[in-house]
Order: C-alpha cells, then structure tokens, then sequence
C-alpha cells in the first residue's frame, strides 16, 4: 500500500507540472484575431483614428472656430494645407482650421456610432433574448412589432424627427437609438432560441432559478460573441446614417460638425479648386468605415470559427 | 401559396396604418405648430389657418380624415407653406424622375452585380475574382453621398465629360452619374452575395451529378447552380430597395435631378410636415409593397419554405 500512495504521489505531482494553463474560448479566438491581417490591419486603422479624434486638437495651432484672416476670401489659392501657416489640412471656405474641424468632425462621428451601438446591444439583447427565452405568443407579438419597424423607411421617420423635435444631438441619438436595435434583437432571439433547450439552461430552471436570472446569469453571457460582432459592424452603419443626413444638411448644426458635413461642405464646393475641404474629411470617413468592417469580419471569423 | 400571400398582405397593411399613424402622431406632439415662425401671427389668423386646414380638431379624427383621404382619394393634403400646390402635386412632379432614374440603378445594380458574382465565383482565385472582391470591399465605404462628388470632380470637373447635374427630360448623359452612384455600393453587395453563395451551390451534390452525366458547363451554372445561389440575393433585394430609395434623397439633391428627394429636404428644411409625411408614406407604402412581392418571389423559388 506504502508503495501504491507513493506511486498515486508521483503520478498527480506529474500531473500537476504537465498542466497546460487551460485555454478559453476568448483566447482562442483571440490568437485567431491577432493572426487574420486584415482584421489587424483594421485594429491599427480604428486606434489610429480613435487617437486622432482623442488628442488632434493638441496638435492643432488654429482652434474649429478661429477664422483666419490672412486667407478668407483667397481660400482656394492660398488656404491649401501647409505646414507653414499651420493649417495642416487647409481651411474651409470660411477661413477656418480644417485639422481642427475634421478633429471635431471624426468626435461627434464616433460618438454617434458608439451611442447607436450601445443602444442597440442594451435594448436589442433585453429585448430579443426575452423574446427568445419566454417565447410563444408573447415571442410572436414581440417579432412581429420588430417586422412592422422594420418595414418602415427608417431614414425618412428619422429626418421628421430630427427636423421636428430640433437638430440637436440628443435628437439624433434618440432617433438613432429607435432604429438600432431592430436587427439586434432578431439576432439574439436566434441564437436565444438554439440556446434555451441545452441541458444547463433546463438544469437551472429545475433548481429553481427564475426567468430574469437565467436570462442575466445564463443566456447573456453566451451570446456575449454574436453580440460583440454585431455591434462592431452596427457603428460604421450609425456613422454611415448620421452622416447621409449630415450631407443632406439635416444632421448636427454648427458649430457642430460631423464627417458627413464636412464631406458636404467640401462636396459643394469642388467646384473651386478647393479639393482638400473634400479630401481630408472623406479620407477619415474611409478610414474608419474600413476600421470597424474589417475589425467586425476578424472578430466574425475569429469568435464563430464554424463559418471557415 | 395563396394564404401564404394573403398573410404577408395581412401584415404589410397594419404595417403602413402604424406608419401613418406614429408619423402623424410625431408632427402633432411636435413643439411648435407649423404655421410657427419668426412672426408672430395674430391669434385669430392663426385659428382661422387651423380650421382651414383642420388641424382645431382632436387628433382622432385628424387622423380618421388623413387615412380617410389617402384611402378613398389617393389624396395627401393641402402643402403648410406652399398655400396653392396640394402635397399630390408636389410628389407628382418629382416622382417619375425618381422612378427613372431608380428602376434603372435598380436594374444595374443586380445585373451588373450578379453577372461580376457569378463570374468571380466561377474563376475563383483568378485576377477577375480579385478583381470583383477588391471592387466589393472598396465599396462598402463608397455610399451614394461620397460616391456623388467624386464622379462630379472626375468626369465633370477634370475630364469635361459630363454635365454635372441637371435632368433635361432624363436625355442619357444626364443619367449616367446619378445612376453610378446609386448602383455602386449596392451593386457590390450583390456581387459579394452572388458570389460566396455560388462558391456554396457549386459544392453541392446536385451540381456535382449534373457534372457527372456531361452536361456542358453553361448548362450547369444556368440552369442548375444559379436558381439556388440567387436566394440569398433575393433576400437582400428588399433592404437594398429600402437603400436606394433613401439614396435618391441624396442623388436629388447633389445632381439637381428635380425628384422627389428634393421636394423632400426643402420641405424638410421649411418644416413643411403635409408634403414630409407625404413622401415618408408614399415611400414606406412602396418599400412595404417591393418587400411583399420579394418575399412572395422567395416562397416560389424556394420550394422549402413551408406557409
């Protein structure tokens, strides 16, 4: 027997040394990420735009609203962008510091793609995963409220909203939050719906567990991926709306601006020569939309590998 | 086959009461009325604008008679600023511009995109199919509104080819950027649907035995992988009429085409809420019908679908 607890010793003291730290599912897919260039490419791409909009405005000499007075009325032969006066990207028509401007610009873009995504990852997740886990008539109702929704013009209601209620950015947020979490919800509900037959779900309702904290404890949690993916691929679609009605002239009023606006602003004026006021604006609106899509396709294959 | 259309006809109809309804609704609890202004209107000109255009009566039967009207009449209303052009005869004007040059981006976006699917899914690897993929990926962030000014500064501005906006009876020089840049990014789409779900079919078996029994390859993308690889397209058809009617808006506006998006923003910008909600339903009836004939095309393509 000695010599049997001896040998059981070794044994579990090898096994001890030969445990491999274990790897979980977001390692996995995070090494999955970190290996798909294009996704990488992506990451650099988002974190350089991020920190543009972060900390551009220390770089900048002119701030969004000074005019300067030594190009107004000359922009298109002498605003161009120019290291020597300090306009980096030029000046807009009014005289304006366009390295500031498009600063402010990607801002208020980003936040309107961060805000319309977190909205629909709050209230479409509560909303499809209730839809999904209580089911039955209430489920039917529920996605059929989704259906009539999303049936409906989006961007015209949008607009009558913003022109009615003021073009203001808690407007926009409002009416970007309303229209957001549609398809966000018909996804979770999908994958709620796979989910709340599997044996841990059953096992928690035997103990007793009640509806919400299943949702919350159970539910959630394993929808976090499909989640993120979307929500990732959501922001450039928030920042591709805002900025359609920025370019219409409906969207943020100045001394507000937006990539979309800008990208109006330049657009309307091309006509002068005057091509970084399109330039600049429309280079950062790229960069950021091919940002979030890359990101959003890596993550896709990098948490849901079944697709490959 | 019958009651499945008959159910999706039972939907599309409360869809666009709700529409009219939560748009109705939105412009009464609105701040301000809409003949608010700058000037102040004395308060008896004022409730007689209201009774003139009935807007002293509860919001029930504001309604009743709005839907009343569409309904029985096809009529929307009298325009807020403009004080002698009816909403109908505002949209009259621009719509068949929109519908021109609509059903012809329409058009193009899913021949050009099928066709540049279909193909790149066939020489899979080869340079066409980098080429279609690279044109697919660049165009996710070329929407109509950046797509716009970019063709106006190479083809107007720098080459001299074309005019850079106007609509001259729809004469074809005239059409060509507005429907470029309408049709990109959705003709992209379709390519990049197209041709992953071909790549799919071609894996199957049925494609597998039609190859067996020497059927020439034509014949079997035509007529044996290409019905099957357009179901997804289908399916992406509705949102991508949702888009270009959106679109259109912009293409209005930036070429001066004289449609309806831009009866749209102008009312938009005078706050002119009988010709915005005009447009806003006559948009969502059409996206609401286009949707209903898609989704009966995809129940007869599909044969498993069950109704």
């Amino acid at each position: 027997m000695v010599h049997d607890t001896q040998r059981m010793d070794a044994i579990a003291e090898r096994m001890a040394e030969d445990e491999v730290a274990g790897r979980s599912l977001w390692a996995d897919a995070r090494s999955r990420f970190v290996k798909n260039k294009a996704a990488m490419f992506g990451l650099f791409l988002l974190i350089f735009v991020v920190l543009f909009a972060l900390f551009g405005s220390h770089l900048a000499q002119w701030s969004n609203e000074e005019l300067d007075y030594n190009v107004m009325g000359v922009v298109a032969q002498e605003g161009g962008p120019s290291m020597a006066n300090g306009h980096y990207f030029g000046v807009d028509e009014l005289g304006r510091d366009l390295f500031a401007r498009t600063v402010q610009g990607t801002q208020v873009s980003l936040a309107v793609g961060f805000v319309g995504a977190l909205v629909a990852v709050v209230v479409g997740t509560i909303y499809g995963a209730t839809a999904g886990y209580v089911g039955g008539r209430v489920d039917q109702i529920m996605m059929r409220m989704v259906d009539i929704l999303m049936a409906i013009p989006y961007m015209f209601v949008l607009i009558l909203i913003l022109v009615m209620y003021g073009r203001s950015m808690i407007a926009l947020f409002v009416g970007l939050g309303l229209i957001s979490w549609l398809e966000m919800s018909r996804i979770v509900r999908g994958q709620t719906l796979s989910l709340k037959n599997r044996e841990f779900i059953e096992a928690a309702r035997a103990t007793g567990v009640s509806g919400v904290t299943i949702i919350r404890r159970h539910i959630v949690p394993n929808l976090l991926g499909v989640i993120a993916v979307y929500a990732t691929l959501l922001v450039p679609l928030m920042i591709l709306t805002e900025s359609f009605i920025s370019f219409l002239g409906l969207g943020v009023q100045e001394p507000l601006t937006s990539l979309g606006a800008l990208i109006s602003e330049g657009a309307g004026t091309i006509a002068y020569g005057t091509i970084w006021q399109l330039g600049f604006p429309l280079l950062f609106f790229c960069l950021t939309l091919f940002g979030f899509f890359f990101v959003g396709d890596g993550l896709r294959d990098a948490l849901d590998p079944k697709d490959r | 086959m019958l009651s499945y259309s008959i159910k999706r006809l039972a939907l599309a109809i409360p869809t666009l009461l709700i529409l009219i309804v939560v748009s109705f609704v939105l412009m009464y609890a609105a701040p301000g009325g809409p003949f608010t202004s700058e000037r102040e209107l004395p308060p008896e000109v004022l409730a007689n604008l209201n009774a003139k255009y009935g807007l002293d009566q509860p919001l029930w039967r504001q309604i009743l008679t709005y839907i009343w009207g569409i309904v029985t009449e096809f009529d929307f209303g009298p325009s807020f600023i403009y004080k002698d052009r009816t909403v109908n005869e505002i949209i009259a004007q621009g719509f068949p511009v929109t519908l021109t040059y609509g059903l012809l981006s329409f058009v193009v976006a899913v021949v050009v995109g099928v066709t540049l699917g279909v193909v790149a899914a066939i020489r899979q690897n080869s340079v066409l199919d980098y080429f279609a993929v690279g044109i697919s990926i660049g165009a996710q962030v070329l929407p109509n509104f950046v797509m716009a000014p970019i063709l106006v500064l190479t083809f107007t501005l720098w080459l001299g080819w074309l005019p850079g906006g106007g609509w001259q009876g729809g004469q074809w020089e005239y059409l060509i950027m507005p429907v470029i840049a309408l049709s990109t990014s959705f003709m992209a789409s379709i390519a990049r649907i197209t041709r992953s779900s071909m790549l799919e079919t071609l894996n199957m078996n049925h494609i597998r035995t039609a190859r067996a029994k020497g059927l020439p390859e034509r014949r079997v993308i035509l007529r044996h992988a290409l019905k099957p690889a357009m179901l997804p397209v289908i399916s992406y058809l509705g949102p991508a009429f949702v888009g270009m009617i959106t679109g259109s808006v912009v293409v209005d506006v930036y070429f001066s085409t004289g449609g309806i998006g831009k009866a749209f923003v102008d009312s938009a910008l005078n706050r002119d809420y009988a010709v915005m909600m005009g447009v806003t339903i006559l948009m969502g009836a059409l996206t609401i019908f286009f949707n209903l004939v898609v989704d009966i095309l995809y129940g007869w393509i599909d044969p498993k679908i069950r109704y």
